[in-house]
Protein backbone atom coordinates (compact mmCIF):
# COMPACT_ATOMS: atom_id res chain seq x y z
CA UNK A 1 0.00 0.00 0.00
CA UNK A 2 1.75 2.94 -1.08
CA UNK A 3 -0.04 6.12 0.28
CA UNK A 4 -0.80 9.18 -1.99
CA UNK A 5 1.13 12.49 -2.11
CA UNK A 6 -2.15 13.83 -0.50
CA UNK A 7 -1.60 11.48 2.49
CA UNK A 8 0.59 13.53 4.61
CA UNK A 9 -0.12 16.56 4.11
CA UNK A 10 -3.79 16.49 4.33
CA UNK A 11 -2.67 14.15 7.80
CA UNK A 12 -0.70 17.24 9.74
CA UNK A 13 -3.47 19.36 8.00
CA UNK A 14 -5.83 17.21 10.44
CA UNK A 15 -3.52 17.77 12.87
CA UNK A 16 -3.29 21.10 12.99
CA UNK A 17 -7.24 21.60 13.62
CA UNK A 18 -6.51 19.14 16.64
CA UNK A 19 -3.85 20.82 17.69
CA UNK A 20 -5.87 24.50 17.40
CA UNK A 21 -8.79 22.77 18.80
CA UNK A 22 -7.34 21.47 22.19
CA UNK A 23 -4.46 24.09 22.68
CA UNK A 24 -6.61 27.39 21.30
CA UNK A 25 -8.75 27.59 24.32
CA UNK A 26 -5.81 26.28 26.85
CA UNK A 27 -4.41 29.59 25.46
CA UNK A 28 -6.95 31.81 26.03
CA UNK A 29 -6.92 30.68 29.58
CA UNK A 30 -3.20 30.97 29.78
CA UNK A 31 -3.06 34.60 28.67
CA UNK A 32 -6.60 35.50 30.90
CA UNK A 33 -4.65 34.29 34.02
CA UNK A 34 -1.80 36.88 33.08
CA UNK A 35 -4.15 39.79 31.67
CA UNK A 36 -4.62 42.60 34.07
CA UNK A 37 -8.58 42.89 35.23
CA UNK A 38 -8.89 46.00 33.39
CA UNK A 39 -7.73 44.81 30.18
CA UNK A 40 -9.92 41.40 30.34
CA UNK A 41 -13.00 43.65 31.32
CA UNK A 42 -12.79 45.86 28.52
CA UNK A 43 -14.61 45.55 24.96
CA UNK A 44 -13.29 43.26 23.58
CA UNK A 45 -10.87 42.23 26.13
CA UNK A 46 -7.14 42.55 25.90
CA UNK A 47 -5.77 39.39 25.52
CA UNK A 48 -2.45 40.09 24.82
CA UNK A 49 -1.31 42.30 27.92
CA UNK A 50 1.73 44.68 27.28
CA UNK A 51 2.44 44.00 31.18
CA UNK A 52 0.99 40.32 31.63
CA UNK A 53 0.99 39.78 35.42
CA UNK A 54 1.80 36.94 37.49
CA UNK A 55 -0.04 38.94 40.69
CA UNK A 56 -2.55 35.94 40.61
CA UNK A 57 0.16 33.06 40.89
CA UNK A 58 1.44 35.17 43.44
CA UNK A 59 -1.56 35.99 45.79
CA UNK A 60 -2.49 32.22 45.55
CA UNK A 61 0.49 30.97 46.88
CA UNK A 62 1.09 33.95 49.37
CA UNK A 63 -1.82 35.50 49.99
CA UNK A 64 -3.32 34.57 53.61
CA UNK A 65 -5.52 31.79 54.06
CA UNK A 66 -9.16 34.19 54.40
CA UNK A 67 -8.92 35.86 51.02
CA UNK A 68 -10.03 34.47 47.94
CA UNK A 69 -6.71 33.58 46.77
CA UNK A 70 -5.50 32.37 49.83
CA UNK A 71 -8.06 30.57 50.46
CA UNK A 72 -7.45 28.52 46.77
CA UNK A 73 -4.21 27.68 48.55
CA UNK A 74 -5.93 25.49 51.34
CA UNK A 75 -8.56 23.74 48.82
CA UNK A 76 -5.55 22.89 46.74
CA UNK A 77 -4.04 20.90 49.87
CA UNK A 78 -8.10 19.72 51.11
CA UNK A 79 -7.99 18.28 46.77
CA UNK A 80 -4.71 16.39 47.79
CA UNK A 81 -5.53 15.28 50.80
CA UNK A 82 -8.84 13.98 49.77
CA UNK A 83 -7.77 12.25 46.71
CA UNK A 84 -5.01 11.01 48.14
CA UNK A 85 -6.66 9.22 51.15
CA UNK A 86 -9.42 8.41 48.57
CA UNK A 87 -6.80 6.02 46.47
CA UNK A 88 -4.72 4.80 49.58
CA UNK A 89 -8.04 3.29 50.53
CA UNK A 90 -9.68 2.31 47.31
CA UNK A 91 -5.95 0.45 46.57
CA UNK A 92 -6.25 -1.69 49.75
CA UNK A 93 -9.29 -2.69 49.88
CA UNK A 94 -9.63 -3.49 45.74
CA UNK A 95 -6.73 -5.17 45.59
CA UNK A 96 -7.73 -7.85 47.97
CA UNK A 97 -11.41 -8.29 46.98
CA UNK A 98 -10.16 -8.04 43.28
CA UNK A 99 -7.93 -11.30 43.83
CA UNK A 100 -10.94 -13.04 45.47
CA UNK A 101 -12.96 -12.23 42.60
CA UNK A 102 -10.00 -13.10 40.57
CA UNK A 103 -8.71 -16.40 41.46
CA UNK A 104 -11.17 -17.96 44.22
CA UNK A 105 -14.47 -19.46 44.22
CA UNK A 106 -17.25 -18.98 46.81
CA UNK A 107 -20.92 -18.89 46.72
CA UNK A 108 -22.69 -15.63 45.92
CA UNK A 109 -19.83 -14.95 43.81
CA UNK A 110 -21.57 -13.33 40.97
CA UNK A 111 -24.37 -11.64 42.68
CA UNK A 112 -21.43 -9.48 44.95
CA UNK A 113 -19.96 -8.55 42.01
CA UNK A 114 -23.18 -7.45 40.48
CA UNK A 115 -23.80 -5.58 43.54
CA UNK A 116 -20.71 -3.25 43.25
CA UNK A 117 -21.82 -2.69 39.86
CA UNK A 118 -24.58 -1.64 40.78
CA UNK A 119 -23.36 1.08 43.52
CA UNK A 120 -21.14 1.93 40.86
CA UNK A 121 -23.83 2.53 38.19
CA UNK A 122 -26.02 4.51 40.76
CA UNK A 123 -26.09 8.19 39.92
CA UNK A 124 -25.06 10.23 42.83
CA UNK A 125 -28.35 11.87 43.37
CA UNK A 126 -29.81 9.13 44.26
CA UNK A 127 -27.67 8.50 47.09
CA UNK A 128 -27.27 12.30 48.30
CA UNK A 129 -29.72 13.07 50.25
CA UNK A 130 -29.97 10.09 52.77
CA UNK A 131 -25.94 10.56 52.54
CA UNK A 132 -26.33 13.94 53.48
CA UNK A 133 -28.46 13.49 56.62
CA UNK A 134 -26.60 10.46 57.87
CA UNK A 135 -23.50 12.54 57.59
CA UNK A 136 -25.56 15.91 60.10
CA UNK A 137 -25.83 12.90 62.62
CA UNK A 138 -22.77 11.77 62.86
CA UNK A 139 -21.57 15.52 63.06
CA UNK A 140 -19.62 15.01 59.51
CA UNK A 141 -20.62 17.80 57.59
CA UNK A 142 -18.26 19.84 55.92
CA UNK A 143 -15.12 17.46 56.35
CA UNK A 144 -12.67 15.99 54.13
CA UNK A 145 -13.63 12.87 56.34
CA UNK A 146 -16.58 12.74 54.63
CA UNK A 147 -15.50 13.10 51.35
CA UNK A 148 -12.60 10.50 51.32
CA UNK A 149 -15.86 8.10 52.70
CA UNK A 150 -17.95 8.65 49.98
CA UNK A 151 -15.08 9.17 47.28
CA UNK A 152 -14.12 5.37 48.37
CA UNK A 153 -17.58 3.62 47.95
CA UNK A 154 -17.07 4.66 44.12
CA UNK A 155 -13.08 4.21 43.78
CA UNK A 156 -12.90 1.38 45.03
CA UNK A 157 -15.31 -0.31 42.89
CA UNK A 158 -13.47 0.96 40.14
CA UNK A 159 -10.04 -0.41 41.41
CA UNK A 160 -11.85 -3.91 42.10
CA UNK A 161 -13.20 -4.37 38.47
CA UNK A 162 -9.97 -3.32 36.84
CA UNK A 163 -7.78 -5.51 38.98
CA UNK A 164 -9.94 -8.32 38.94
CA UNK A 165 -9.43 -8.02 35.14
CA UNK A 166 -5.83 -7.60 35.48
CA UNK A 167 -5.19 -10.40 37.76
CA UNK A 168 -7.12 -12.87 35.73
CA UNK A 169 -4.87 -12.48 32.92
CA UNK A 170 -2.10 -13.28 34.43
CA UNK A 171 -0.95 -16.55 34.79
CA UNK A 172 -2.00 -19.15 37.74
CA UNK A 173 1.32 -21.13 37.26
CA UNK A 174 2.67 -17.94 39.26
CA UNK A 175 1.09 -18.42 42.77
CA UNK A 176 1.02 -22.04 42.15
CA UNK A 177 4.84 -22.04 42.19
CA UNK A 178 4.80 -19.87 45.07
CA UNK A 179 2.62 -21.74 47.02
CA UNK A 180 4.13 -24.84 46.50
CA UNK A 181 7.29 -22.87 47.69
CA UNK A 182 4.99 -23.02 51.31
CA UNK A 183 3.52 -19.34 50.86
CA UNK A 184 -0.20 -19.51 51.89
CA UNK A 185 -2.78 -17.59 49.37
CA UNK A 186 -2.03 -13.89 50.58
CA UNK A 187 1.67 -14.50 50.86
CA UNK A 188 1.66 -15.18 47.01
CA UNK A 189 -0.72 -12.14 46.54
CA UNK A 190 1.90 -9.77 48.19
CA UNK A 191 5.22 -11.45 46.84
CA UNK A 192 4.60 -12.63 43.72
CA UNK A 193 1.05 -11.13 42.28
CA UNK A 194 1.17 -7.18 43.58
CA UNK A 195 5.08 -6.99 41.70
CA UNK A 196 3.73 -8.21 38.55
CA UNK A 197 0.48 -6.41 38.75
CA UNK A 198 2.63 -3.28 39.16
CA UNK A 199 1.73 -1.69 36.04
CA UNK A 200 -2.30 -2.19 36.48
CA UNK A 201 -1.87 -1.19 40.37
CA UNK A 202 -0.30 2.00 38.82
CA UNK A 203 -3.44 2.78 36.12
CA UNK A 204 -6.26 1.97 38.81
CA UNK A 205 -4.42 4.38 41.39
CA UNK A 206 -4.49 7.16 38.45
CA UNK A 207 -7.74 6.80 37.38
CA UNK A 208 -9.11 6.80 40.83
CA UNK A 209 -7.14 9.91 41.90
CA UNK A 210 -8.11 11.65 38.58
CA UNK A 211 -12.12 10.71 39.51
CA UNK A 212 -11.59 12.03 42.82
CA UNK A 213 -10.08 15.12 42.08
CA UNK A 214 -12.77 15.74 39.48
CA UNK A 215 -15.94 15.23 41.49
CA UNK A 216 -17.88 17.73 42.25
CA UNK A 217 -21.15 17.02 43.07
CA UNK A 218 -20.59 15.41 45.95
CA UNK A 219 -18.55 18.03 47.57
CA UNK A 220 -20.67 20.95 46.66
CA UNK A 221 -23.13 19.57 48.99
CA UNK A 222 -21.02 18.34 52.06
CA UNK A 223 -19.29 21.19 52.02
CA UNK A 224 -18.75 24.89 52.40
CA UNK A 225 -15.77 26.26 54.65
CA UNK A 226 -12.03 26.49 53.30
CA UNK A 227 -11.23 23.95 56.06
CA UNK A 228 -12.86 21.06 54.02
CA UNK A 229 -14.01 22.47 50.05
CA UNK A 230 -12.12 20.98 47.42
CA UNK A 231 -10.71 22.69 44.32
CA UNK A 232 -14.02 22.04 41.83
CA UNK A 233 -16.48 23.90 44.44
CA UNK A 234 -14.12 26.43 44.95
CA UNK A 235 -14.06 27.31 40.96
CA UNK A 236 -17.34 26.77 41.00
CA UNK A 237 -17.86 30.08 43.08
CA UNK A 238 -15.81 31.98 40.55
CA UNK A 239 -19.22 32.15 38.87
CA UNK A 240 -21.25 32.88 41.54
CA UNK A 241 -19.51 35.19 44.38
CA UNK A 242 -16.95 36.37 42.70
CA UNK A 243 -18.62 35.80 38.74
CA UNK A 244 -16.30 38.62 36.86
CA UNK A 245 -12.94 37.74 38.41
CA UNK A 246 -11.96 35.97 35.06
CA UNK A 247 -8.02 36.32 35.68
CA UNK A 248 -7.95 34.51 38.93
CA UNK A 249 -10.25 31.95 37.64
CA UNK A 250 -8.40 31.24 35.06
CA UNK A 251 -5.35 31.01 37.06
CA UNK A 252 -7.10 28.90 39.77
CA UNK A 253 -8.36 26.53 36.94
CA UNK A 254 -4.83 26.42 35.38
CA UNK A 255 -3.54 25.46 38.69
CA UNK A 256 -6.06 22.81 39.53
CA UNK A 257 -5.90 21.17 36.03
CA UNK A 258 -1.25 20.73 36.73
CA UNK A 259 -1.79 17.51 39.30
CA UNK A 260 -4.21 15.68 36.59
CA UNK A 261 -2.42 16.53 33.89
CA UNK A 262 0.98 15.70 34.39
CA UNK A 263 -0.21 12.93 36.10
CA UNK A 264 -2.13 11.35 32.18
CA UNK A 265 1.33 12.91 30.06
CA UNK A 266 3.41 11.14 32.31
CA UNK A 267 1.61 8.05 32.95
CA UNK A 268 0.22 8.30 29.46
CA UNK A 269 0.55 4.59 28.41
CA UNK A 270 -0.65 3.42 31.98
CA UNK A 271 -3.62 5.85 31.73
CA UNK A 272 -5.07 4.64 28.19
CA UNK A 273 -4.60 0.85 29.17
CA UNK A 274 -6.30 1.30 32.12
CA UNK A 275 -8.95 3.13 30.63
CA UNK A 276 -9.60 0.93 27.91
CA UNK A 277 -9.87 -1.96 30.15
CA UNK A 278 -11.51 0.07 32.76
CA UNK A 279 -14.58 0.66 29.97
CA UNK A 280 -15.62 -2.79 29.44
CA UNK A 281 -18.20 -3.48 32.09
CA UNK B 1 0.53 -0.29 22.68
CA UNK B 2 -1.87 -3.18 22.50
CA UNK B 3 -4.55 -4.34 23.67
CA UNK B 4 -7.61 -6.89 23.90
CA UNK B 5 -10.94 -6.07 25.72
CA UNK B 6 -11.67 -8.33 28.61
CA UNK B 7 -14.48 -10.19 29.02
CA UNK B 8 -16.26 -10.34 31.87
CA UNK B 9 -15.42 -11.69 35.39
CA UNK B 10 -19.04 -14.35 34.84
CA UNK B 11 -16.82 -15.93 32.65
CA UNK B 12 -13.72 -16.67 34.61
CA UNK B 13 -11.82 -19.43 34.23
CA UNK B 14 -12.39 -21.90 37.51
CA UNK B 15 -9.83 -21.41 40.08
CA UNK B 16 -6.37 -22.66 40.31
CA UNK B 17 -7.22 -25.05 43.05
CA UNK B 18 -10.31 -26.42 42.24
CA UNK B 19 -8.71 -27.32 38.67
CA UNK B 20 -5.89 -29.40 40.58
CA UNK B 21 -9.09 -31.44 42.15
CA UNK B 22 -7.94 -30.43 45.43
CA UNK B 23 -10.84 -29.88 48.05
CA UNK B 24 -10.40 -26.58 49.45
CA UNK B 25 -12.78 -24.42 51.21
CA UNK B 26 -12.38 -21.01 49.53
CA UNK B 27 -15.40 -19.28 50.74
CA UNK B 28 -13.75 -17.72 54.41
CA UNK B 29 -10.55 -16.47 52.51
CA UNK B 30 -12.94 -14.78 49.47
CA UNK B 31 -14.85 -13.27 52.64
CA UNK B 32 -11.97 -11.82 54.36
CA UNK B 33 -10.06 -10.87 51.31
CA UNK B 34 -13.66 -9.05 50.44
CA UNK B 35 -14.60 -7.98 53.45
CA UNK B 36 -12.73 -4.94 53.73
CA UNK B 37 -14.31 -3.51 50.13
CA UNK B 38 -17.90 -4.42 51.09
CA UNK B 39 -17.70 -2.47 53.96
CA UNK B 40 -16.04 0.70 52.26
CA UNK B 41 -18.37 0.26 49.45
CA UNK B 42 -21.92 -1.44 50.68
CA UNK B 43 -21.67 0.55 54.21
CA UNK B 44 -21.71 3.52 52.40
CA UNK B 45 -24.22 2.75 49.50
CA UNK B 46 -26.34 0.43 50.08
CA UNK B 47 -28.47 2.25 52.79
CA UNK B 48 -28.90 5.44 50.93
CA UNK B 49 -30.07 3.25 47.81
CA UNK B 50 -32.89 1.64 50.06
CA UNK B 51 -33.39 4.97 51.98
CA UNK B 52 -33.92 7.21 49.04
CA UNK B 53 -36.53 4.39 47.54
CA UNK B 54 -38.25 4.32 50.72
CA UNK B 55 -38.36 8.88 50.36
CA UNK B 56 -39.68 8.27 46.76
CA UNK B 57 -42.58 6.45 48.25
CA UNK B 58 -43.77 8.35 51.41
CA UNK B 59 -44.70 12.31 51.61
CA UNK B 60 -41.10 13.94 52.64
CA UNK B 61 -40.38 17.78 52.45
CA UNK B 62 -37.91 18.52 54.71
CA UNK B 63 -34.56 16.93 55.70
CA UNK B 64 -35.69 16.65 59.17
CA UNK B 65 -38.73 15.28 58.35
CA UNK B 66 -39.19 11.90 61.34
CA UNK B 67 -42.64 10.43 60.53
CA UNK B 68 -43.95 10.04 56.87
CA UNK B 69 -46.86 8.93 55.82
CA UNK B 70 -46.98 6.52 52.99
CA UNK B 71 -48.14 7.49 49.41
CA UNK B 72 -47.06 4.73 47.15
CA UNK B 73 -46.78 5.37 43.69
CA UNK B 74 -48.26 9.01 43.92
CA UNK B 75 -44.48 10.67 43.69
CA UNK B 76 -44.17 8.26 40.26
CA UNK B 77 -47.52 9.03 39.45
CA UNK B 78 -47.19 12.97 40.04
CA UNK B 79 -43.63 13.02 38.01
CA UNK B 80 -44.94 11.27 34.96
CA UNK B 81 -48.07 13.24 34.38
CA UNK B 82 -45.86 16.76 34.62
CA UNK B 83 -45.08 18.22 31.50
CA UNK B 84 -41.96 20.22 33.31
CA UNK B 85 -40.86 16.62 33.87
CA UNK B 86 -41.77 14.98 30.14
CA UNK B 87 -40.22 19.23 29.03
CA UNK B 88 -37.06 18.06 31.01
CA UNK B 89 -36.56 14.41 29.55
CA UNK B 90 -37.21 15.12 26.20
CA UNK B 91 -33.84 18.08 26.58
CA UNK B 92 -32.06 14.99 28.23
CA UNK B 93 -32.67 13.11 25.25
CA UNK B 94 -31.58 15.96 22.81
CA UNK B 95 -28.46 16.37 25.15
CA UNK B 96 -27.80 13.04 24.67
CA UNK B 97 -28.17 12.16 21.60
CA UNK B 98 -26.67 15.57 20.12
CA UNK B 99 -23.41 15.11 22.50
CA UNK B 100 -23.00 11.18 21.99
CA UNK B 101 -23.04 11.75 18.27
CA UNK B 102 -20.85 14.36 18.37
CA UNK B 103 -18.28 12.38 20.43
CA UNK B 104 -18.95 9.23 18.66
CA UNK B 105 -18.45 10.40 15.08
CA UNK B 106 -15.39 13.03 15.82
CA UNK B 107 -14.04 9.96 18.25
CA UNK B 108 -13.99 7.80 15.14
CA UNK B 109 -12.06 10.02 13.12
CA UNK B 110 -9.61 11.59 15.91
CA UNK B 111 -8.97 7.50 16.71
CA UNK B 112 -8.31 7.08 12.79
CA UNK B 113 -6.31 9.62 12.77
CA UNK B 114 -4.33 9.06 15.51
CA UNK B 115 -3.79 5.13 14.73
CA UNK B 116 -1.75 6.72 11.64
CA UNK B 117 2.08 5.54 11.55
CA UNK B 118 2.81 9.43 10.97
CA UNK B 119 6.06 10.98 12.55
CA UNK B 120 5.02 13.15 15.92
CA UNK B 121 2.10 11.07 16.50
CA UNK B 122 3.36 11.00 20.22
CA UNK B 123 2.57 14.40 20.05
CA UNK B 124 -0.87 14.35 18.56
CA UNK B 125 -1.58 11.73 21.41
CA UNK B 126 -0.68 13.90 23.61
CA UNK B 127 -2.82 16.39 22.93
CA UNK B 128 -5.59 14.34 23.46
CA UNK B 129 -5.06 12.84 26.52
CA UNK B 130 -4.08 16.34 27.76
CA UNK B 131 -7.84 17.95 26.85
CA UNK B 132 -9.45 14.28 28.65
CA UNK B 133 -7.64 14.89 31.89
CA UNK B 134 -8.53 18.82 32.43
CA UNK B 135 -10.74 18.72 35.09
CA UNK B 136 -14.55 18.77 33.98
CA UNK B 137 -15.05 22.43 36.25
CA UNK B 138 -12.08 23.72 34.84
CA UNK B 139 -12.99 23.05 30.90
CA UNK B 140 -16.81 24.51 32.08
CA UNK B 141 -15.26 27.38 33.51
CA UNK B 142 -13.05 28.02 30.81
CA UNK B 143 -16.10 28.00 28.11
CA UNK B 144 -18.13 29.41 30.65
CA UNK B 145 -15.42 32.32 29.89
CA UNK B 146 -15.07 32.11 26.39
CA UNK B 147 -18.38 32.47 25.33
CA UNK B 148 -19.20 35.05 28.11
CA UNK B 149 -21.80 37.46 26.47
CA UNK B 150 -20.35 40.67 27.63
CA UNK B 151 -16.65 39.66 28.65
CA UNK B 152 -16.19 36.46 26.58
CA UNK B 153 -13.24 36.27 24.59
CA UNK B 154 -14.99 34.63 21.48
CA UNK B 155 -16.79 37.67 20.93
CA UNK B 156 -13.48 39.62 21.38
CA UNK B 157 -11.87 37.64 18.77
CA UNK B 158 -14.58 37.47 16.52
CA UNK B 159 -14.67 41.31 16.93
CA UNK B 160 -11.12 41.95 16.29
CA UNK B 161 -10.83 39.75 13.33
CA UNK B 162 -14.03 41.88 11.80
CA UNK B 163 -16.09 38.80 11.85
CA UNK B 164 -18.61 40.43 13.97
CA UNK B 165 -20.78 43.26 14.14
CA UNK B 166 -22.23 43.24 17.26
CA UNK B 167 -21.35 40.79 20.52
CA UNK B 168 -23.23 37.75 20.57
CA UNK B 169 -25.03 35.89 23.37
CA UNK B 170 -24.17 32.27 22.59
CA UNK B 171 -26.32 30.85 25.58
CA UNK B 172 -28.79 33.20 25.16
CA UNK B 173 -31.76 31.44 23.38
CA UNK B 174 -32.92 27.80 25.20
CA UNK B 175 -32.57 25.56 22.73
CA UNK B 176 -29.39 27.08 21.46
CA UNK B 177 -27.90 26.94 25.33
CA UNK B 178 -28.50 23.08 24.98
CA UNK B 179 -26.93 22.60 21.88
CA UNK B 180 -23.94 24.62 23.14
CA UNK B 181 -23.44 22.67 26.63
CA UNK B 182 -23.59 19.67 24.72
CA UNK B 183 -20.63 20.63 22.56
CA UNK B 184 -18.62 22.08 25.41
CA UNK B 185 -19.60 18.23 26.74
CA UNK B 186 -18.03 16.88 23.70
CA UNK B 187 -14.87 18.61 23.78
CA UNK B 188 -14.33 17.31 27.14
CA UNK B 189 -15.34 13.67 26.03
CA UNK B 190 -14.65 13.02 22.72
CA UNK B 191 -10.57 12.62 23.45
CA UNK B 192 -11.75 9.96 26.19
CA UNK B 193 -14.27 8.19 23.45
CA UNK B 194 -10.95 8.27 20.69
CA UNK B 195 -8.75 6.81 23.73
CA UNK B 196 -11.42 3.68 23.93
CA UNK B 197 -11.99 3.14 20.21
CA UNK B 198 -8.02 3.81 19.51
CA UNK B 199 -7.11 1.05 21.76
CA UNK B 200 -9.42 -1.53 20.13
CA UNK B 201 -8.84 -0.63 16.53
CA UNK B 202 -4.94 -1.24 17.37
CA UNK B 203 -6.17 -4.98 17.94
CA UNK B 204 -7.06 -5.03 14.21
CA UNK B 205 -4.38 -6.39 12.42
CA UNK B 206 -3.05 -4.56 9.14
CA UNK B 207 -3.19 -8.08 6.95
CA UNK B 208 -7.12 -7.43 7.03
CA UNK B 209 -6.16 -3.92 5.65
CA UNK B 210 -3.58 -4.98 3.33
CA UNK B 211 -5.77 -8.04 1.96
CA UNK B 212 -8.23 -5.57 1.29
CA UNK B 213 -6.44 -3.50 -0.50
CA UNK B 214 -5.16 -5.84 -2.75
CA UNK B 215 -9.10 -6.17 -3.91
CA UNK B 216 -9.18 -2.87 -4.80
CA UNK B 217 -11.07 -1.51 -1.54
CA UNK B 218 -9.66 2.31 -1.03
CA UNK B 219 -9.36 3.89 2.67
CA UNK B 220 -13.18 5.33 2.79
CA UNK B 221 -14.24 1.46 2.09
CA UNK B 222 -11.72 0.04 4.34
CA UNK B 223 -12.50 2.19 6.83
CA UNK B 224 -16.54 1.35 6.65
CA UNK B 225 -16.35 -2.12 6.17
CA UNK B 226 -13.39 -3.12 8.35
CA UNK B 227 -12.80 -0.30 11.25
CA UNK B 228 -16.40 0.32 11.79
CA UNK B 229 -17.96 -3.58 11.78
CA UNK B 230 -14.61 -4.35 13.70
CA UNK B 231 -15.57 -1.80 16.34
CA UNK B 232 -18.46 -2.50 17.15
CA UNK B 233 -18.25 -4.09 20.50
CA UNK B 234 -16.21 -1.15 21.51
CA UNK B 235 -19.10 1.29 20.11
CA UNK B 236 -21.23 -0.17 21.87
CA UNK B 237 -19.33 0.56 25.13
CA UNK B 238 -18.71 4.20 24.40
CA UNK B 239 -22.80 4.42 23.91
CA UNK B 240 -23.08 3.00 27.33
CA UNK B 241 -20.78 4.85 28.85
CA UNK B 242 -21.77 8.60 27.65
CA UNK B 243 -25.52 7.76 27.56
CA UNK B 244 -25.12 6.91 31.12
CA UNK B 245 -22.85 10.07 31.85
CA UNK B 246 -25.16 12.00 29.99
CA UNK B 247 -27.54 11.32 32.04
CA UNK B 248 -26.05 11.93 34.99
CA UNK B 249 -24.61 15.39 33.83
CA UNK B 250 -24.27 18.46 36.12
CA UNK B 251 -21.07 20.00 36.43
CA UNK B 252 -21.14 21.52 33.37
CA UNK B 253 -24.87 23.04 33.67
CA UNK B 254 -24.28 24.02 36.91
CA UNK B 255 -21.27 26.32 35.98
CA UNK B 256 -22.16 27.34 32.53
CA UNK B 257 -26.17 28.24 32.76
CA UNK B 258 -27.71 27.06 36.20
CA UNK B 259 -30.15 24.92 34.10
CA UNK B 260 -31.40 28.52 32.54
CA UNK B 261 -32.11 30.28 30.32
CA UNK B 262 -35.73 29.74 30.34
CA UNK B 263 -34.80 26.37 32.22
CA UNK B 264 -33.36 25.17 28.50
CA UNK B 265 -30.37 23.43 29.92
CA UNK B 266 -32.45 22.09 32.70
CA UNK B 267 -31.71 18.09 32.30
CA UNK B 268 -33.07 15.54 34.35
CA UNK B 269 -30.25 14.91 36.89
CA UNK B 270 -30.07 19.08 37.38
CA UNK B 271 -34.27 19.15 37.29
CA UNK B 272 -33.67 16.66 40.14
CA UNK B 273 -30.45 18.09 42.07
CA UNK B 274 -33.46 21.70 41.83
CA UNK B 275 -36.28 19.51 43.20
CA UNK B 276 -34.32 17.97 46.13
CA UNK B 277 -32.12 20.81 46.71
CA UNK B 278 -33.91 24.58 46.16
CA UNK B 279 -37.54 23.44 46.52
CA UNK B 280 -37.00 20.63 49.49
CA UNK B 281 -39.42 18.37 47.51
CA UNK B 282 -36.86 15.00 48.59
CA UNK B 283 -39.89 12.89 47.74
CA UNK B 284 -40.30 13.99 44.24
CA UNK B 285 -36.58 13.99 43.63
CA UNK B 286 -35.99 10.99 44.62
CA UNK B 287 -38.63 9.70 42.85
CA UNK B 288 -37.19 11.39 39.77
CA UNK B 289 -33.56 9.82 40.98
CA UNK B 290 -34.98 7.08 40.38
CA UNK B 291 -36.82 7.23 37.21
CA UNK B 292 -33.61 7.93 36.02
CA UNK B 293 -32.49 4.63 37.02
CA UNK B 294 -34.72 2.96 35.32
CA UNK B 295 -34.11 4.93 32.20
CA UNK B 296 -30.51 4.28 31.92
CA UNK B 297 -31.11 0.55 33.04
CA UNK B 298 -33.42 0.61 29.91
CA UNK B 299 -31.44 1.80 27.53
CA UNK B 300 -28.29 0.27 28.34
CA UNK B 301 -30.32 -3.22 27.36
CA UNK B 302 -31.35 -1.83 24.31
CA UNK B 303 -28.16 -0.70 23.37
CA UNK B 304 -26.42 -3.87 24.25
CA UNK B 305 -29.31 -6.06 22.19
CA UNK B 306 -28.69 -3.39 19.12
CA UNK B 307 -25.39 -3.92 18.88
CA UNK B 308 -24.90 -7.66 20.14
CA UNK B 309 -22.02 -9.26 17.73
CA UNK B 310 -22.38 -12.60 16.68
CA UNK B 311 -19.22 -13.77 18.64
CA UNK B 312 -21.62 -12.91 21.93
CA UNK B 313 -20.11 -9.91 22.64
CA UNK B 314 -19.63 -8.20 25.84
CA UNK B 315 -23.23 -8.38 27.05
Amino acid sequence: MRPSRFYRPSMYLCGALLAAVVLGPFALLLLASVSPQAGLLGKPPDLWPDSPTLDRYAAIFTQAAGGVAGDFRVVLVNSLVVAGCSVAVSLVTGVLGAYAFARLRFPGRRLVLFVFMLTYMMPPLALVVPMYMTGAALGLLDTRTSLVVVYCSFTTPFVLWLLSGYFRALPAELEEAARIDGCGRVGALIRVVLPVARPGLISAGLLAFLMAWDEFFYALIFTSSPASKTVPVALAEFTGRYSLDFGLMAAGGLLAAVPPVLIALIFQKHITRGLAAGAVK
Amino acid sequence: MSLTLRRPASTAPPAAGARRGKVERQWPLALALLAPAMIVVFGVVLYPMGRTLVLSLVDATSALQTAFSFSGLSNYTALLSDSEFWATVWRTAVFTVFSTAVELAVGLLLAQFLNQRIRGQWFFRSLVVLAWALPTIVSANMWRWILHPEYGALNGLLMNLGLLDSYKDWVGGPTQALFVVALVDAWKTTPLVAILLLASMQTIGDDVYEAAAMDGAGAVRRFLSITIPMLKPAIAVVLVLRTIEAFKVFDIIYIMTRGGPDSGTTTIAFYTYLKAFSNQEFSLGSAAAYLTVLFIFVLSLVYLRMLRTDSGGTA
